[in-house]
């Protein structure tokens, strides 16, 4: 298509006439669009100098691997952090795939266009409400809903298993993650769905063609596009990790290596950072907590990128078998 | 025999179709409960005071969140003069030079930039403008101009790739040279698009609280100086959600209310405008 490249066949008709405020323009552009990787460069720059005071009292591996967080004997160490939030997020992640591929089915596969269009619209109005409107939600109405109509039941059915004991607060592990998941649903699902949607069409016809049911062209679509579905879902474990004022205000903010149960309390990285980065007193504390921010940092970096190249990788994939 | 294996199939499409329309209820259920609480909520809290006071102390009863609307407005406005020139001139950069090596490295970066969890932009503006020149609307704003930038450049270059060749043509004919048709004609008809753009990138930003509270901490009173912190909506639903005051919690939810209003009616408007202008 002709408008596709608009931009291409312009390049073409102007070459003719080299004018010199072109060549600012495009020099002055250029330095604009630059100005991100300038950030994200002085981004990493930063939290390096600010963490320096405590990578040297405490070593980069050894602040990480470090158990203890206590500031008055002033030792600090992340590893109770790094657990919180990595498991809160992979609870997080695995309840929200399967709802998150039943409304991607439901919207590419399923339903009429017009009422996919409007339902499709309501879950990304759910992507647009405030972190801090998550957690007011979580602390006045989610809690109280779960610690008397569903943990009590649980714990009554399940409570010999470990997972289940113990006091229940109403805030804690599972009601953390469960905000989490509501709240990381409407990317994974927009992914997904936009992945299904490039499908090509003589796939699901074929599979029909053959006598199979709809679910199980729905299931060819997803196994179709299953690298991509790999990577929303990385994508969504990225924005599970760095998730801040949500988890601060109802995981209940308790610094242990592990929680009792799945109705403890806990804590995580970004939430130790909102908590304590206005109180800290000395160089030394404001440091730890820098360093914390360096290491969310570089594991948001990493499940970003990989996730941006699986699901870039697989949409070209997709696409590209799609033109043929 | 073989009916039986052709039922049980039958059965697992239909019980396949009642949890794929089942998950999609669950997840709107939170939507409408989050919306239903807040009006419900936060419309008992709403009262002449409530937009006129500024945030009351420990134990004082009544105020309102007059000075935190102020102060958000403030951010935002000063925000988006940092964020908007550089995401717009980045957008424009993207869209023209579409298939130049750097083009390809931004746009990449914007959405690892996208992806970067904003404690951490907040962390950022704190270790660069805060230990400098102490807690302001300045840090904030510069963190949040931060955020928005992936934004509006996204949504800019998309704009401007609508704009049809033909008034690109049309302004060649003229013998206009492309800096001043790209600045002059295609940025008009891109207009309405890029603007809706910003408004997305405002409402992303109208309701971050973490980076906001790492770099202006809580602020009860008025707007004095770019030096010094402002009071914040997004701020006053988590100062005063976890607050044991009764007054305080209802604050929380007033301005819930506030912030809610803005956020999804931004989104709203977005949408639909879009749908009427495609």
């Amino acid at each position: 298509m002709w408008m596709k490249n608009s931009s291409k066949n312009f390049l073409y008709f102007s070459s003719s006439r080299r004018v010199a405020g072109d060549t600012i323009f495009k020099i002055v552009s250029a330095i604009f669009a630059s100005s991100v990787l300038l950030f994200i460069g002085l981004m990493i720059y930063e939290l390096f100098k600010g963490s320096w005071l405590s990578i040297q009292t405490f070593g980069f591996l050894g602040f990480v691997l470090g158990t203890e967080w206590d500031p008055v004997a002033q030792v600090f160490g992340a590893l109770p952090l790094i657990f919180g939030t990595i498991v809160v997020s992979l609870i997080a992640i695995t309840i929200a795939v399967p709802i998150s591929l039943g409304i991607a089915l439901a919207l590419s596969e399923y339903a009429p266009k017009r009422f996919g269009f409007a339902t499709s619209f309501l879950v990304e109005l759910l992507a647009a409400v405030p972190s801090v409107i998550y957690g007011l939600w979580g602390i006045f109405v989610l809690i109280p809903f779960l610690r008397d109509h569903v943990y009590t039941k649980i714990q009554a059915l399940f409570g010999f298993l470990p997972i289940f004991s113990g006091y229940i607060y109403g805030g804690g592990v599972l009601t953390a993650s469960i905000v989490l998941a509501i709240m990381i649903i409407p990317i994974v699902s927009a992914v997904m769905r936009e992945l299904f949607s490039q499908v090509p069409s003589s796939q699901r016809e074929a599979i029909i063609a053959l006598g199979a049911t709809k679910w199980e062209s729905a299931k060819l679509v997803v196994s179709y596009a299953r690298s991509g579905v790999i990577g929303a879902v990385i994508l969504g474990l990225g924005r599970a990790i760095g998730e801040t004022m949500a988890v601060t205000m109802v995981i209940g903010n308790k610094f242990k290596l592990f929680p009792s149960s799945l109705f403890d309390a806990w804590y995580t990285m970004p939430a130790i950072i909102a908590n304590e980065l206005l109180e800290a007193t000395y160089d030394l504390y404001v440091s730890a907590l820098i360093h914390v921010a360096l290491v969310l940092l570089l594991i948001a970096l990493a499940v970003n990128v990989l996730s941006r190249l699986i699901v870039w990788r697989a949409l070209r994939l997709v696409r590209g078998v799609a033109r043929e | 025999m073989r009916l039986d294996y052709y039922m049980i199939r039958v059965i697992k499409d239909r019980i396949a179709l009642g949890l794929v329309f089942l998950s999609l209820l669950l997840a709107l259920i939170p939507l409408f409960s989050i919306v239903y609480e807040v009006f419900l909520r936060g419309a008992s809290a709403i009262s002449i005071e409530f937009f006129t006071q500024p945030t009351p102390t420990v134990g004082e009863k009544g105020g309102g969140i007059a000075n935190a609307i102020q102060g958000t407005l403030i951010t935002i406005a000063l925000a988006s003069l940092i964020g908007v020139p550089i995401g717009l001139m980045s957008g424009i950069f993207l869209s023209e030079y579409s298939e130049h090596r750097l083009s390809r490295l931004v746009r990449f970066f914007n959405d690892v930039l996208n992806g970067i969890p904003s404690i951490i932009i907040g962390v950022f503006a704190y270790t660069l403008i805060v230990l400098s020149i102490g807690f302001s609307v300045t840090a904030a704003a510069f963190a949040l101009a931060i955020i928005m930038i992936p934004i509006v450049s996204r949504t800019t270059e998309e704009a401007m790739k609508l704009v049809p060749l033909s008034i690109r043509e049309a302004a060649i004919a003229l013998g206009i040279p492309r800096w001043k048709t790209v600045t002059t004609v295609v940025l008009k008809g891109a207009r309405k698009a890029i603007v809706t753009g910003i408004l997305l990138g405002v409402a992303r930003i109208a309701g971050e609280s973490a980076p906001v509270l790492v770099t202006m901490g809580y602020w009860r009173w008025w707007f004095e100086g770019l030096d010094r912190p402002t009071a914040n909506l997004a701020l006053n639903v988590f100062i005063f959600g976890i607050s044991p005051f009764e007054n305080w919690i209802m604050l929380a939810w007033g301005s819930a209310l506030v912030l809610i209003m803005l956020v999804l009616g931004i989104n709203v408007f977005v949408k639909a405008y879009v749908w009427r202008g495609y």
